[in-house]
């Protein structure tokens, strides 16, 4: 081994600290980067494999009913390609052995085959025979969480009346990749259920012989979707179609669609942060290494030694702890990546995970972690190669120094000597220590990122579930009822309070931007259902015009007062033009207001409802809903209590979890650069602070010198933090906003507090390792060594 | 006053000729003139001894004949090959290829012991000597593991200068290379210099403050105020076992 490479290995080791430091801040870049791009790479190959095998729909709608023979003139559509009536049902079941009610969705095959769009991936078992009455395929995770398997019995309640059905298969299907109840918004696998069964089964159980009531279609390669939604629009109007949608308003693949954008944010945020950092701290150590080996530089070249031999060496030493950064970034992330990807297939569920060669992901790492230490170095090299050999072998000359204030002043005069030697190496070093400041505040900036990301996301779920939903339960309707079925509502055992709300699907269209949603009609200040706008405060519905989510509204590019055009999607098509009276603020989902009794003149009825919200007893809640299901024209129960504690589950599950990583990357980025710049900062002094100790000071004094500097240095840093973290916490809010959900823009003073604690311990920690090198500093080392 | 170059008396080859050789060196307002015109040849296997007063340029020029540094003015020659006005790939090769440094401030790397601060040399020479035996050649063959930490100036600059002798260099420039040292120590380090000199023929600088050591030389050059102020030729070279101080 050549004798340079083993200066390389030494001074390597003699900067464990430092090496270690900046190695884990590339890991978590690299650990981050490995683990967003491989989910990122993992769902939407297995997204795009499954809906590819398994033909998912381009074009989907519901209607009422409307016989069979219309399917032929909706395959005359121009564009459309292929068309699958079926039938689809809302249930409810019950699970021998679980108590809570189940709720599901039945879909019907055609007869004892796949049809032809949406297939179904079978994991075990087969579909129904043909002319099967009683056999049930039933989805997966619904089947795992109740260990069902085949040949099992589920009694299912199909308008009212009981039917067992015996389980022929366990299947997967594109359309239920993230399987949620139509009211939810996270999957609950025990209490919701998609099962399929033979078409004239279903059809016979659910009144809907030679007829369906949704249909899903697939659309030409270069046909316009939009074209063949209007014709379908057209032709199912009559029979109560509320309007049909592409993918994009499939649930399924919205939340995939979002989570693939998350990701996609994911993996250019963190490792950018990460890897930004790091070439920071490199770019200072190198800096440093290089200005303390300007003798042996001058020395390694007056040998012979020529410039390209030491861009080597020092390219190498980078490259080194870039090496150990990325390889245990590379091990963290194979490990966390699994982790990874073990939630998402609980959320998601494809019948195979497609996963890439992580080789490409690991070169790219590498390459983004190289690139980044690069640019971090390349001055320094520049600079040691650049070097003139003779100049750099005299001794260092003693700084310059110029009177300041602190001369000239009665406040400088009585400041103590030692903080005079603190002030003026501070001011001397103007550039290094506001890159110290930066580096610190950047640091600190990302724990307050973190800390922001914990308290948002439950200032999210606080705020959905205290401001907005302040039911526990909600009721929907088969169709909408009269508005007396309130008071049968109060009446059941252990409701305190139940409000009615109307639900129309419309279309909402502003120019060429169009979006799908739901107007609800709400009492004018309604109890359950809060209206609240930014600063969390109620609204109060005015007589007529709409309020919507404010995102919905940035959507549409609509302002408040505003005109935009509303087709009504049920009964009768109508297009009208409402004015936006105002928006509201929600963190979860998109919505329209109106009042209630707008809503209902509006649809030219008398007061009706399509679902109420219940406050109701918890001890008595198994007894209210045990009515409930029972109640003829209830199609379904959302128990909202419930899907808070789910979400929160869920939240804990994914976000949170990152989060934690992400806080304890952030913490130990600060300790690294805290550690890191004090350690160059002790170097750089040794000598200095051997002379005063020879000269007499006491190890407190010399240990203020620079401890004193690490202090001020930390206090200046924590406003850039909270600056900079600021500007982060509100890029990510703005990253993070969808239209499932959105990520507050809301720092608690506790998260301020948090930074600023993370950067102060990283300090003490920092200056406790310093002081025990400050203990052990050779006066006589330190004093005879030039360097 | 400069006096005209003593003739050598047996016609020997030049090895270093400089003419008119000057140095500036800017510092913001500041101009220090380090050299101001030196006229100087050296020849083959020649040992020469530089003396001058602090400040006087000694190093300065040693490091410009050694390729380290470039003249501000003046021309240089190492034999056929021009060592002013050329790149800086040239001088590094120059220095590669032909010349072995003791410097001023001995210039260890702390990171690397007293055997790997030679084999640094020895890596990259043509025909070197092994390090242990160069090592032996100071007297330090005991302390080859040993880091700069550890060894005492004197033995630093013993070190220093098995590393410049490592490797059998055409040209040897020592900048006070007893300047550390005890007599004692000093002389035996002036014996390994003056062996070179003698078997493998180097020719030879040396920077010292000391008056003495100017008896070990063939010729002794005096810089005052950045110019050559006085040399002359020793009718016989002192064995360094003679020298006392
Ligand atoms: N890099 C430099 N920048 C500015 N001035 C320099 C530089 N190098 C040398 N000098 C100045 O040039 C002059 C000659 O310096 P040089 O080092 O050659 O002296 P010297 O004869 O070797 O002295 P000493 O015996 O003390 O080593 C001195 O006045 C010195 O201050
Ligand atoms: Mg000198």
């Amino acid at each position: 081994m050549l004798t340079l490479h083993r200066k390389l290995l030494r001074d390597l080791a003699g900067l464990k600290g430092q090496v270690a430091a900046i190695a884990v801040v590339i890991a978590g870049g690299v650990m981050t980067l490995m683990i967003s791009v491989t989910s990122l790479d993992a769902i939407r190959l297995s997204m795009d494999r499954f809906y590819a095998t398994h033909q998912l729909g381009d074009v989907f709608a519901s209607v009422n009913r409307a016989p069979e023979v219309i399917a032929e003139r909706l395959r005359e559509i121009p564009g459309i390609n292929l068309v699958e009536t079926r039938v689809v049902a809302p249930v409810r079941l019950e699970v021998p052995g679980f108590d809570d009610p189940v709720r599901g969705t039945l879909l019907s095959v055609p007869d004892g085959r796949q049809p032809s769009l949406n297939r179904l991936h079978l994991v075990a078992g087969s579909l129904p025979e043909s002319g099967r009455a009683n056999q049930v395929v039933v989805s997966e995770p619904f089947a795992e969480a109740h260990g069902l398997g085949m040949g099992d019995r589920l009694r299912v309640i199909i308008r009212g009346r009981y039917e067992t059905l015996v389980i022929s298969g366990i299947a997967l299907s594109p359309e239920f990749i993230y399987q949620v109840a139509p009211t939810d918004l996270l999957p609950d696998y025990e209490r919701y259920a998609v099962m399929w069964m033979n078409r004239r089964a279903l059809g016979n159980a659910f009144a809907m012989d030679g007829a369906f009531n949704s249909v899903v279609a697939s659309v030409q390669a270069g046909a316009s979707t939009a074209s063949v939604i209007e014709h379908l629009d057209r032709l199912l109007a009559p029979y109560g179609g509320i309007g049909a949608h592409d993918r994009e308003d499939l649930m399924s693949h919205r939340i995939l669609q979002e989570e693939i954008a998350q990701l996609r944010v994911m993996a250019v945020v963190l490792p950018g942060v990460f890897l930004g950092v790091s070439a920071f701290l490199l770019s200072v150590l190198m800096g440093r290494i290089v200005n303390t080996q300007r003798q042996q530089i001058a020395v390694i070249k007056a040998f012979g030694y020529d410039d390209r031999d030491l861009a080597v060496h020092y390219a190498l030493l980078t490259g080194l702890m870039v090496a150990v950064g990325v390889a245990l970034g590379i091990a963290l992330g194979s490990i966390t990546g699994d982790l990874m990807a073990a939630l998402y297939a609980e959320y998601f569920r494809f019948p195979e995970t497609v996963t890439r060669l992580q080789l490409r992901v690991v070169v790219l790492a590498a390459l983004v972690a190289a690139f980044a230490a690069g640019l971090g170095t390349f001055r320094s090299v520049a600079a040691a190669v650049r070097l003139p050999p003779a100049q750099a072998m005299r001794p260092p000359a003693p700084e310059q120094f110029r009177q300041g204030w602190m001369d000239r002043t009665a406040a400088g005069q009585w400041l103590a000597q030692t903080t005079r030697i603190i002030l003026r190496n501070l001011s001397r070093h103007r550039l290094k220590s506001a890159m110290t400041i930066t580096g610190i505040g950047l640091s600190g900036a990302l724990l307050l990122l973190g800390s922001y990301q914990f308290n948002a996301v439950t200032h999210m779920i606080d705020t959905q579930y205290r401001k907005v939903l302040k039911m526990d339960t909600h009721v929907t309707f088969i169709e909408p009822t009269s508005a007396h079925v309130l008071a049968e509502l109060r009446a059941l055992p252990g409701v305190h309070y139940a409000e009615g709300y109307r639900s129309v699907p419309v279309r909402l269209r502003n120019g060429h931007l169009s979006e799908r949603n739901a107007i609800e009609g709400l009492p004018a200040s309604p109890q359950l259902r809060g209206l609240v706008d930014r600063s969390l405060r109620p609204i109060e519905l005015p007589a007529d015009g709409l309020f919507m989510t404010d995102f919905l509204a940035d959507q549409l590019e609509l302002r408040p007062g505003d005109r935009v055009l509303v087709e009504i999607m049920e009964g009768r098509r109508r297009v009208l033009e409402m004015t936006l009276a105002g928006t509201v603020d929600e963190p979860l989902g998109l919505g329209t207001y109106m009042r209630l009794d707008a809503l209902n003149a509006l649809m030219r009825e008398g007061p009706a409802i399509t679902g109420a919200w219940l406050l109701s007893d918890p001890d008595r809640r198994d007894a209210l809903y045990a009515r409930l299901w029972d109640a003829p024209r209830v199609a379904g129960i959302g128990m909202i209590s419930q899907a808070e504690d789910g979400l929160r589950q869920y939240m804990e599950d994914t976000v949170l979890v990152l989060m934690s990583i992400l806080l304890l990357l952030a913490g130990s980025i600060t300790f690294a650069l805290v550690y890191n710049n004090a350690r160059i900062a002790f170097a750089e002094r040794a000598r200095e602070l051997a002379t005063l100790r020879v000269l007499g000071f006491t190890r407190a004094q010399v240990g203020w010198v620079l401890i004193g500097e690490i202090a001020l240095l930390t206090l200046l840093a924590l406003p850039v933090a909270w600056l900079l973290g600021t500007l982060f916490a509100w890029l990510l809010s703005l990253a993070f906003s969808m239209d499932m959900i959105r990520i507050p823009f809301h720092i608690t003073h506790q998260s301020y507090a948090f930074a600023a604690a993370g950067v102060l311990v990283a300090s003490l920690l920092s200056v406790v390792l310093i002081a025990r090198r400050l203990r052990h500093l050779d006066m006589v080392a330190a004093l005879k060594s030039i360097e | 006053m400069v006096t005209a170059p003593v003739q050598p008396s047996t016609k020997r080859e030049v090895v270093f000729s400089a003419r008119g050789i000057s140095k500036v060196y800017r510092m913001g307002e500041v101009t220090i003139h380090a050299l101001r015109g030196v006229d100087l040849d050296l020849y083959a296997g020649e040992l020469v001894v530089m003396l001058g007063a602090s400040g006087s340029g000694k190093s300065t020029l040693l490091n410009i004949m050694g390729g380290l540094d470039s003249a501000s003015e003046g021309t240089l020659r190492y034999r056929d090959q021009a060592l002013s006005g050329v790149s800086d790939r040239e001088l590094t090769r120059f220095r590669r290829e032909h010349v072995g440094f003791v410097f001023q401030f001995y210039n260890m790397i702390p990171s690397l012991t007293a055997r790997e601060n030679i084999a640094i040399v020895t890596d990259i020479a043509d025909n070197p000597m092994r390090p242990e035996e160069a090592l032996d050649l100071v007297g330090l063959a005991d302390r080859m593991d040993h880091f700069p930490s550890q060894l005492s100036g004197g033995e630093q600059q013993r070190v220093a200068i098995a590393r410049a002798i490592a490797k059998r260099p055409a040209v040897l420039l020592c900048d006070e290379p007893t300047g550390a040292l005890d007599s004692k120590t000093g002389i035996k380090v002036l014996q390994v210099i003056e062996h070179i000199n003698e078997e493998i023929g180097t020719t030879t600088a040396i920077i010292t403050h000391n008056e003495v050591i100017g008896r070990m030389a063939d010729r002794v050059i005096r810089l005052k105020d950045g110019r050559v102020d006085e040399e002359h030729r020793n009718d016989r070279r002192a064995d360094p076992a003679e020298l006392k101080w």
